[in-house]
């Protein structure tokens, strides 16, 4: 069979619904509402320097976090049995089958002034802790809701990597530390790097978090291109302008994980 | 040459998810030889390896690595290397790198290490192939640089785990004798964990028949096959016709129906025993005067010989013989005094 013609659905299907809208708010960009050339929004967007400076740098910080929890953890998940190992990832996956605006929504009522956490400090005497509002209720929605777009893809490297790599390592004179960096690390890079866009990428662009856990004092860029559509700022072509900084930014920082990516030789694939 | 023992495992015990693998297993490992670990798969053969690697710790018993005890010491502080099952070769590391990759943690200057992989390179046969990818190789060329990469740290000791079972038929054998020329070229001790007894056979010096986390029986190819302890060893080591006996006195059994002249001592006076007979010790000969005779079932071409299934007496006898007979054919069967191997009962001995 032609593969063209099976592919043809697919070929409309991206032209329609993701080529033709990315032209749209390239164009959105550019223009005036009257449709008459410019760079006037698009120069705009160094005024939101640092909103666009916090989204990356709590994005980052999110990110990190949650390889630093998840890489031990899909590796302790990777080398348990075939029964564990689906249960351990069910349980992971079980949150996400729940809605993300109620998971953010039962932060908001933990981290309250009045919510779980401070409630209990107060029968020892201590708080009300401010912790809703702040940029690091930002970071631990962020950590809580996206840890399993990292745990999933290191998981799924990692159960590839049989137990006598490790083995022939130590054999080989390894330590503990040494398995970890001069075999483990290396064969699990592919995994990093796609755990890590699929953290780092939903994270920088996120509106909901910041708005529930972090109130109007940590805006993100995603809010902001949200007030520029839907809010009381209505520009389109200024929101259209932020999307696309946002969206080249994010494509360099793909960029730069694939190349380090690369540098390791592709892994265990 | 009484205590070179370079290792020693005393009553070691291992249990698995509450199964036990090795149940009290005493073995010692004189240097520099070559250490055959045979028998079926689940018989711990694997586990005794992985026992001396350090990568199973007995629940009890103890591993003595030239007379010090070393149950508590890592894998990588053991001077012993393995070649693995499956080679377990770095994916990430060309064939340098993967051999280079012990000698890199033991940090040793650059000149040195890239002339210790070469010279081991050299060995196994695979000059030039310092930049090629893993998955690039063949089969027997992935085994090869398992077997460099071990070899290159220098070990007192190298552990193979059925490093040839992935290996056709052809290339098995010209492994074997590259194996056991590299043994005796760098006159190190080779523990060598196989299912195959034609293997085990060829390469050892020292065989250990292994069977249900037990030691069977320990001594070289040709004790091992000549004069094998029991019915499973005889079984196991080579095909055999295993039959009921009883032994009358020294030198006189009873099997078929029949009282044999053989050169068995020591039984008691009406013992029941195994008798033993390998297939090729049957001779044909004509039914008349013949002490065994019978119907042929079957024959099978094999390339030197014809294997023969004899109907008599009852049970079945393998003949391996240069002479064909046509089945349904009526022969007759002899065997020599001394090739007629008499052995406890299995039950009776433990």
């Amino acid at each position: 069979m032609n593969s063209k013609s099976i592919s043809a659905p697919y070929l409309l299907w991206m032209i329609v619904f993701i080529l033709a809208p990315l032209l749209l708010v390239a164009y959105f960009a550019v223009t005036t509402p009257e449709g008459t050339l410019t760079m006037e929004y698009v120069s705009q967007v160094g005024e939101y320097t640092p909103v666009l400076t916090r989204s990356v740098w709590l994005a980052f910080v999110s990110t990190v976090i949650c390889f630093l929890i998840a890489y031990p953890l899909a590796f302790i998940i990777s080398r348990k049995s075939g029964a564990g190992q689906r249960s351990m990832i069910m349980l992971i996956m079980l949150p996400m089958w729940m809605n993300f605006l109620l998971r953010t929504y039962a932060w908001m009522t933990i981290l309250e002034k009045n919510g779980l956490i401070n409630r209990f400090l107060a029968h020892f005497g201590i708080g009300p802790l401010n912790m809703i509002n702040t940029s690091g209720a930002v970071v631990l929605g962020m950590v809580y809701n996206y840890l399993p777009f990292m745990i999933l893809p290191l998981y799924s490297i990692m159960v590839k990597i049989p137990d006598s790599l490790i083995e022939a390592a130590q054999d080989l004179g390894c330590n503990t530390r040494q398995v970890v960096t001069r075999v483990l690390f290396p064969l699990s890079v592919p995994g990093i790097s796609s755990g890590v866009i699929m953290v780092f990428v939903p994270s920088v662009s996120t509106f909901i978090i910041s708005r529930m856990l972090g109130g109007g004092g940590n805006l993100l860029i995603g809010d902001l291109i949200d007030l520029q559509f839907l809010g009381n700022a209505y520009n389109p072509h200024l929101g259209s302008a932020i999307a696309l900084v946002l969206m080249v930014l994010i494509l360099l920082c793909m960029s730069v994980t694939n190349q380090f990516g690369d540098e390791e030789k592709g892994g265990i694939l | 040459m009484k205590n070179n023992n370079i290792v020693s495992l005393r009553n070691i015990s291992v249990d698995f998810d509450g199964d036990p693998i090795l149940i009290g297993l005493n073995l010692d490992i004189r240097d520099k030889e070559f250490v055959t670990l045979l028998g079926p798969s689940g018989c711990g053969k694997t586990t005794t390896l992985r026992t001396i690697g350090g990568f199973v710790n007995p629940k009890a018993g103890d591993v003595f690595f030239d007379g010090l005890r070393i149950n508590d010491l890592p894998p990588y502080k053991r001077q012993v290397n393995t070649v693995f099952q499956r080679y377990a070769l770095f994916p990430h590391l060309n064939v340098f790198e993967n051999v280079e990759f012990g000698l890199k943690l033991k940090k040793l200057p650059e000149n040195e290490r890239r002339n210790r992989v070469h010279e081991i390179l050299d060995l196994v046969n695979l000059t030039g192939y310092d930049h090629r990818n893993i998955n690039q190789l063949s089969g027997g060329q992935q085994q090869r640089v398992a077997i460099a990469r071990a070899l290159v740290n220098h070990p007192r000791m190298l552990l193979l785990d059925e490093p040839l079972g992935a290996l056709d038929l052809k290339l098995r054998k010209e492994m074997q004798i590259e194996l056991k020329k590299i043994q005796q070229a760098l006159e190190i001790t080779f523990v060598y964990v196989t299912h195959d007894q034609e293997e085990a056979l060829t390469m050892s010096d020292t065989v250990v028949v292994m069977n249900d986390g037990d030691i069977l029986q320990v001594g070289t190819p040709q004790d091992i096959y000549n004069e094998p302890k029991n019915a499973f060893v005889a079984d196991f080591i080579g095909e055999s016709n295993i039959l009921d006996g009883v032994m009358y006195e020294d030198c006189l059994v009873e099997f078929a129906g029949k009282k044999f002249k053989c050169v068995d001592k020591g039984f008691g006076i009406l013992e029941r025993v195994d008798v033993v007979i390998r297939p090729e010790d049957i001779r044909i000969v004509d039914p008349e005067n013949a002490p065994i005779t019978g119907v042929v079932e079957s024959v099978i071409f094999k390339g030197v010989h014809f294997e023969m299934l004899v109907e008599a007496h009852g049970r079945r006898w393998m003949i391996h013989s240069t002479r064909c007979e046509q089945p349904g054919s009526f022969i007759g069967m002899e065997v020599d005094p001394f090739d007629i191997h008499i052995m406890h009962k299995m039950e009776a001995e433990s």
